[in-house]
């Protein structure tokens, strides 16, 4: 399978808050244990989708693991020499979380500002720039992991073992996806896997999903905080399908 | 200079320029026009745009004076340039937030509140003129510090940094340290006060 260079937008401490927000708990008083056991999860989850899982996110279970093994200690055995002694284990990383907080709330006001060549126009000197980083714009890849992990979970479970033979590359995964996203027009994210059978069927999709996000020849999104994700084309077929044929694929090319 | 001529001049020199326009720039091409009736005529203009009925208004961005085309027909001009809008990420917005709020600061210190490596997100925005070089950090290592640039401004519709949303409060904080400082952002004029200054006098 390709190993996947996905361009992971958030780190630990955003997938931290999707948690804290999905469960409906405070930041000020994490449940450790269960989001802990959900963080870990999602993590073996973009591990095993080969997604590149930075440092830092192992670091953050790590923390996560020790704040837990902390917050089961009896206050009073604490270590006499511990600089937090008596705190909650849990500070350091409120703190940090608030803070990282903040920042994302003074960004989304940022992005709701009259934006010059979004909103706004002005004379200028050349047109305007191409389109270039990716917009996972309303959508978050936390949220499309979830939704992933999801249909995972609902395949048949003896599927393990069957032999898929012709087995699908993710290049013409793309190419399949496109034709049928022009047809239906938009799709629910669900449905792009209504026929897969396996788990490395359902990962392919989602890998070829990802990378037509990367080349914006689709575009997701979602209206409200856990609604549906919607898939949706985003530029004329055949314009695309060039761009395909041109996609760099990590292992097909540098085989790294 | 008759206010209607000084008018028509102005918006011919707003209509052809392609950066914002500063009020010294202004009285220094009408020579002889004063700051403070320049200042009058465009807030005049800025009025008469807002009104209604036009397709363009009179910005403050960047220190300058600039037309920009109304919001509410974005679409329309998308639709002239058959471009998709340049869209930015999340990273690049959040990482850009950091700096805009806290500069200068050194991509470790950025790193420190995101939780992740920014030198991708760094390079991009020094690419796009987004942020700079300011100086370099007296520390080991002397790394460099960043901060916004003009463009930056210029992109989000700002007059200046001052006109930055305020960040909110860390609300649900409770613990004893004070958070780190909250200098307000460099470039940040004094407002003058005089204005003000009537209200006080009610108190003999």
């Amino acid at each position: 399978m390709n190993k996947f260079q996905l361009e992971i937008f958030e780190g630990p401490l955003d997938l931290l808050l999707h948690l804290i927000k999905k469960n409906e708990v405070s930041i000020t008083d994490i449940p450790i244990a269960v989001i802990t056991e959900q963080y870990l999860a999602m993590l073996e989850l973009m591990e095993g989708l080969d997604l590149d899982v930075a440092g830092e996110f192992l670091v953050m279970a790590a923390t996560l693991v020790h704040i837990k093994s902390r917050m089961l200690l009896p206050p009073d055995e604490s270590d006499a020499g511990d600089e937090e002694e008596g705190g909650d284990p849990r500070d350091e990383l409120m703190r940090r979380l608030l803070e990282y907080q903040r920042f994302k709330e003074a960004a989304g006001e940022l992005e709701r500002r009259d934006i010059l060549r979004r909103d706004v126009f002005a004379r200028s000197p050349e047109p305007p720039e191409k389109a270039e980083t990716i917009g996972f714009e309303s959508v978050s890849l936390f949220d499309l992991i979830s939704a992933l992990r999801a249909v995972i979970e609902r395949l048949p479970k003896d599927s393990a073992h069957r032999v898929v033979l012709d087995t699908v590359s993710v290049r013409e995964k793309m190419s399949l996806l496109l034709q049928d996203l022009h047809r239906r027009g938009q799709v629910v994210f669900q449905e792009l896997f209504a026929a897969a059978v396996s788990r490395l069927e359902v990962i392919v999709t989602f890998l070829a999903m990802l990378e037509l996000v990367k080349i914006r020849a689709v575009k997701i999104s979602q209206e409200e905080a856990a609604g549906p994700i919607v898939i949706a084309p985003a530029a004329p077929l055949e314009e695309v399908q060039e761009k395909i044929a041109g996609v760099m694929i990590e292992d097909e090319n540098n085989g790294a | 200079m008759e206010h209607d001529q000084l008018k028509s001049i102005l918006e011919s020199l707003l209509f052809a320029s392609e950066e914002p326009v500063t009020l010294a720039r202004f009285a220094d091409v009408l020579e002889g026009a004063e700051r403070k009736e320049i200042a009058a005529v465009l807030a005049d203009m800025q009025a008469e745009y807002d009104a209604g009925g036009r397709g363009f208004r009179l910005s403050e961005v960047a220190g300058g004076f600039q037309l920009r085309t109304a919001r509410e027909n974005a679409d329309w001009v998308k639709k002239l340039y058959r471009d998709r809008p340049a869209r930015m990420g999340r990273a690049t917005l959040e990482t850009l937030a950091i700096i805009a709020y806290k500069q200068p600061m050194t991509r470790a210190e950025i790193e420190a509140i995101r939780g992740v490596d920014v030198d991708g997100v760094v390079a991009t925005l020094l690419d796009r003129r987004l942020i700079r070089i300011v100086a370099r950090k007296d520390v080991p290592g002397r790394p460099f510090l960043y901060g916004t640039t003009p463009e930056f401004l210029q992109l989000f519709n700002l007059k200046d940094l001052s006109q930055l949303p305020t960040l909110k409060e860390m609300e649900e904080m409770t613990l004893p340290e004070p958070p780190e400082d909250e200098a307000p952002p460099a470039n940040n004029e004094p407002v003058d006060s005089e204005e003000n200054s009537d209200k006080i006098n009610t108190q003999e």
